[in-house]
């Protein structure tokens, strides 16, 4: 019986070209993209003050800080789709740059006049903001679970996570292209929100979605 | 070079050239790790029908050739083969805990310690007495898992039910048998 199916498994042996995987893992987060943002652009709309808002600190930050997410997320997720990996470092690097964050928003609050930390904290769109970035992530979220479930997870539940981790920071990135908000320790509190509120669906959905 | 090292060179050069397509290297491969995963399911399934060794090694050498593409020249062959073994054989454990509250495999040593395994023609007997309590097809379907020692896989095929269906028989038939019989010993 298995002879059988060894006959059948080499008629059907196809090259696999080096890098097949993360050409499909590109693809994935290029299919995501290819909707989020024009769902962004019609629905929110790119800042009006774009073009003025390139030459803050703040709005690289924000881009920085959500693109650096999203690659520590495509890494996680890259190697938790391959059985025998375990994701450390990836997960480590974007713990790091959480925290990294948090303790420059914490010494930017302590610096400023107590006037000035709820604006800086809040904004004006501090409740909205986990939300949207939610929404945005969809797109990639789909598109990343459909590359897991065609790969090799072993760790469902984490590959979960780094799925949302991936999708939630690239949703972010997204979104930091609408968010007028400039403070620091906005950026810090609800986009980390936002992208750890999809990292935990993306746990939560993996043990279901992701079994093979 | 150790004896493993060597195997894990030798199995690694096989994949290597299987992922550029040979289908030589492939079939070898294959054939060698049938009997790495046979082994490998051996020692951890032996108080499980033989029948379900082989269905877990059929299975993944399934997944190993439909998920090809996740393998990572850089890392060992043997890790990866051996995640995905685990995979399958976690996977196997999890879904025998859920089809049934009660594990049919501890009704089964209930009967099996007790009576099949003694070989006494008594027991036996005393055991054809109890199924004979059951519907006719109940106790073709328990005959077969729990004494031939068939594997759910085959007695569905051969009975032409799904394998749900089977495990749902079998547990009934034995939860009728403990309810009638499991008093008294």
């Amino acid at each position: 019986m298995t002879d059988d199916l060894i006959a059948r498994l080499v008629d059907d042996l196809k090259p696999v070209p080096a890098g097949a995987l993360q050409r499909r893992l590109l693809l994935a987060v290029l299919l995501g993209l290819a909707v989020s943002m024009p769902l962004m652009a019609i629905w929110l709309g790119f800042r009006l003050d774009l073009r003025e808002a390139t030459g803050t600190a703040i709005f690289w930050i924000k881009s920085g800080y959500t693109a650096g997410l999203g690659l520590a997320g495509l890494w996680a997720v890259e190697q938790l789709s391959r059985p025998g990996h375990r994701g450390r470092r990836p997960l480590r690097v974007a713990l790091a740059l959480v925290t990294a964050t948090a303790i420059l928003s914490i010494v930017d609050l302590a610096l400023a006049p107590a006037e000035a930390r709820p604006n800086m904290l809040l904004g004006s769109s501090a409740l909205l903001c986990p939300f949207f970035i939610m929404a945005l992530s969809v797109p990639f979220f789909a598109a990343a679970i459909a590359f897991m479930r065609r790969a090799a997870p072993t760790r469902l539940a984490l590959a979960g996570a780094a799925v949302g981790l991936a999708a939630g920071a690239l949703g972010a990135w997204v979104y930091s292209f609408h968010c007028t908000e400039g403070g620091l320790p906005f950026l810090a509190l609800w986009y980390t929100l936002g992208i750890a509120a999809v990292a935990a669906i993306g746990a939560l959905a993996g043990r279901v979605l992701l079994r093979w | 070079m150790g004896e493993l090292q060597e195997r894990e060179d030798r199995l690694r050069t096989l994949m290597l050239a299987s992922l550029a397509g040979d289908a030589a290297s492939y079939r070898r491969l294959l054939t060698e790790l049938t009997e790495l995963l046979r082994r490998y399911f051996q020692r951890r399934l032996y108080d499980h029908p033989s029948g379900q060794v082989d269905d877990l090694v059929q299975e993944t050498l399934l997944a190993i050739h439909a998920r090809r593409i996740t393998y990572d020249p850089k890392q060992a062959l043997t890790a990866w083969v051996y995640a995905i073994a685990r995979y399958k054989l976690v996977d196997l454990l999890r879904r025998s805990r859920q089809s049934k509250h009660l594990p049919i495999d501890d009704v089964a040593d209930f009967i099996a310690d007790d009576t099949v395994s003694a070989q006494s023609t008594d027991d036996r007997h005393d055991l054809d007495a109890m199924l004979d309590a059951l519907p006719e097809r109940t106790r073709g379907l328990i005959r077969r898992v729990k004494i031939d020692g068939q594997s759910v896989a085959e007695v569905a095929a051969a009975t032409g039910m799904s394998e749900s269906a089977v495990k749902v028989a079998v547990h009934r038939g034995f939860k009728a048998l403990l309810a009638r019989f499991g008093g008294k010993q």
